[in-house]
């Protein structure tokens, strides 16, 4: 590969995992209360998937790497604060609910468009990274239908590993049941990922990285338009938070030998 | 109301049978069928489904409709796509039931969309309440449960495993209508699976126990010093002894990626939680974990949960277990490992060593 790869990641923003998280109704649905004050980072898989794709950009020269983000300005602004220091991207920012409980399609659609509107992107160049699940909606339907509106037909889920081979072909590692990877031979882009984990570190902070990203950041962020989400057609009866609280047992005062005893047998059961 | 249902299998991989999921799925479907009054429509995808059509022969589907041959044999976005496509035109169903395998999970998505329908995936429960189809699943990682009702037809929706009782039919003779969706040059080839070999592979879906080691395996213990080796004996030990699935939290899978002293067999694969997987066991039980908020989400399908832990604080005693015991894990499973394979002693000699 000698001009480099186009490499487009689609990411969001979601909670901070240690927040508590309460449903409360909302206007077209379901939403999170205090939703717009919760602490917000990006979503972790398709943190692995920037991340992914910032160490394949730097392996390969002449690469270039945006990310593509659906969510409130004001949130991605404030993960972009720390995104920004450990990876060189530009941003693509559509100013939308990033809820768990927006639509997968519209949510798509909006991805796609965005994509398609990147000034000289290149489709012989063309991979697309995302996460192959949200820790909002979880669903793990939104990569295949960019893929579909974008006509990409070679589509990869739970990639743990992209390995480019000499002839311009790709390996790929994809997660299937039972801890195993399914491996396929990929001749070339466009193609698109959905990340599971990966096998890279969260990258440094890296200060100068962070300058150089939000002279662009700042500006991208302030041009974005703001864009309703369409229900499309879904409609929740309800969402709650789970009610089951165990009454849980704390046992201080056995050995470690019946504390043994006592498991073994509930095992066996 | 759906008129039309779709339950769309395909083979095991390697095998020419239905996985224990379709059959899940293919109950479900039945149920749906009788409660709503709707005709059932069976399409199966795979190498050679011959064999497995005969084993659902008594589900008594209008029609089953088959896209197969070496094409189809392995799980690959573009023929998985067209086969799945061809099918559900066929069909012409209004709901289309399939299992959340990885192989469906990859691809339905994509031909709801061809399809000008919808998808919805991890669906828990499917029930038909005055003639309106209302959908369970998660979001935000199982910390919020939400029912939802879809317009757009058709409606493809994959049900986890585990949700419904398996159908059980006589098998019989069958006939299949074969459908061939448009060849496609296909720039994408199946190459093979890797899998760990058979003594390190830890991560077992159909286990009665789930086994999560937690970070505090590789710190230093009591005597100040680290007994990684220890551990991961131990843990080894218990899981062939007790034929359990390992899972592990973040901060133990992460250390991998960190050059801190580790678990050899731990892998992102085996993390559980927030960002890692929700494994289905009837039964769970975590050392050495603190059983904080982000992990333990990926437990809400584990009925029984117990903790062994050295905090009588921690997570784990919030409500999140069942018991939680105030031990060292090192101590109790070795004990546990000498009272599950009575003949060796081969853990208490690990124990012996760390003392």
């Amino acid at each position: 590969m000698t001009n480099g790869y186009h490499i487009v990641v689609c990411g969001s923003v979601v909670p901070d995992p240690l927040q508590t998280l309460e449903p409360v109704a909302g206007p077209t649905g379901p939403a999170l209360k205090n939703e717009m004050m919760l602490p917000a980072v990006l979503d972790p898989w398709a943190a692995h998937a920037l991340y992914e794709a910032a160490n394949l950009a730097t392996k390969v020269v002449g690469s270039k790497l945006w990310l593509v983000s659906v969510g409130p300005k004001a949130k991605l602004q404030q993960v972009m604060m720390t995104i920004a220091q450990r990876v060189s991207f530009e941003l693509v920012p559509v100013d939308a609910s990033a809820s768990g409980f927006a639509d997968s399609h519209s949510t798509a659609a909006l991805l796609a468009e965005a994509i398609q509107s990147i000034p000289g992107l290149d489709r012989t160049r063309l991979l697309v990274f995302g996460g192959w699940e949200s820790a909002s909606r979880g669903a793990g339907t939104t990569m295949q239908l960019v893929g579909e509106r974008l006509d990409i037909l070679d589509q990869f889920q739970g990639v743990d590993q992209l390995n480019p081979q000499p002839d311009g072909s790709f390996e790929v590692l994809e997660r299937i049941e039972g801890g195993r990877h399914q491996v396929s031979a990929c001749s070339g882009p466009p193609l698109l990922l959905g990340w599971a984990t990966g096998n890279l570190p969260e990258p440094r902070n890296n200060p100068q990285v962070g300058m150089a990203n939000m002279r662009s950041v700042m500006p991208a962020l302030q041009r974005a338009k703001s864009v309703p989400l369409p229900v499309g057609g879904l409609h929740f009866l309800s969402a709650s938070p789970p009610k089951q609280r165990r009454q849980t047992r704390v046992v201080k005062d056995l050995s470690s030998e019946q504390i043994a005893q006592e498991i073994a047998e509930w095992i066996g059961k | 109301m759906a008129q039309h249902i779709l339950f769309l299998a395909h083979v095991a991989e390697g095998a020419n049978t239905l996985t224990k999921a379709s059959h899940e799925v293919l109950g479900a479907a039945l149920k749906l069928s009788s409660q709503l009054g709707a005709h059932l429509t069976i399409g199966l995808i795979g190498h050679d489904v011959a064999a497995a059509a005969e084993t659902i022969a008594a589900a008594g589907a209008d029609k089953v409709f088959a896209v197969f041959g070496p094409d189809f044999a392995t799980a690959r976005y573009m023929s998985d796509a067209a086969a799945a496509e061809a099918i559900c035109r066929s069909a012409a169903a209004d709901l289309i039931l399939a299992p959340a395998s990885s192989r469906f999970m990859r691809v339905l998505p994509g031909v709801a969309y061809r399809l000008n329908g919808c998808a919805d995936t991890h669906v828990t429960s499917l029930e038909a309440l005055n003639g309106e189809l209302r959908a369970t699943r998660w979001y935000y990682r199982q910390r919020i449960e939400a029912v939802i009702r879809r317009e757009p037809r058709p409606w493809i929706v994959l049900l986890e495993p585990g949700c419904e009782a398996a159908w059980t039919g006589t098998p019989g003779p069958v006939k299949l209508e074969e459908l061939s969706p448009p060849k496609l040059t296909a720039r994408t080839v199946v190459t093979g699976i890797r899998a760990p070999g058979s003594d390190a592979q830890t991560i077992r879906p159909d286990a009665d126990l789930l086994f999560v080691a937690g970070a505090g395996w590789t710190k230093k213990q009591s005597d100040g010093k680290t007994h990684v080796a220890q551990a991961e004996k131990l843990i080894l030990d218990f899981l062939r002894a007790s034929g359990s699935s390992l899972g592990g939290s973040k901060s133990l899978v992460d250390q991998t990626g960190e050059s801190q002293a580790v678990l050899r067999f731990m892998t992102h694969l085996n993390q559980v939680g927030q960002t890692g997987s929700t494994p289905r066991h009837p039964k769970g039980l975590s050392m050495c974990c603190h059983g904080e908020e982000p992990h333990v989400v990926g437990w809400r399908f584990i009925n029984e949960r117990r903790a062994v832990n050295l905090d009588p604080n921690c997570g784990w005693a919030r409500g999140k277990a069942d018991v939680l015991y105030v031990a060292d894990a090192f101590e109790v499973l070795a004990n546990l490992n000498a009272l599950l394979t009575p003949l060796t002693q081969t853990s208490l000699e690990a124990m012996t060593q760390k003392a």
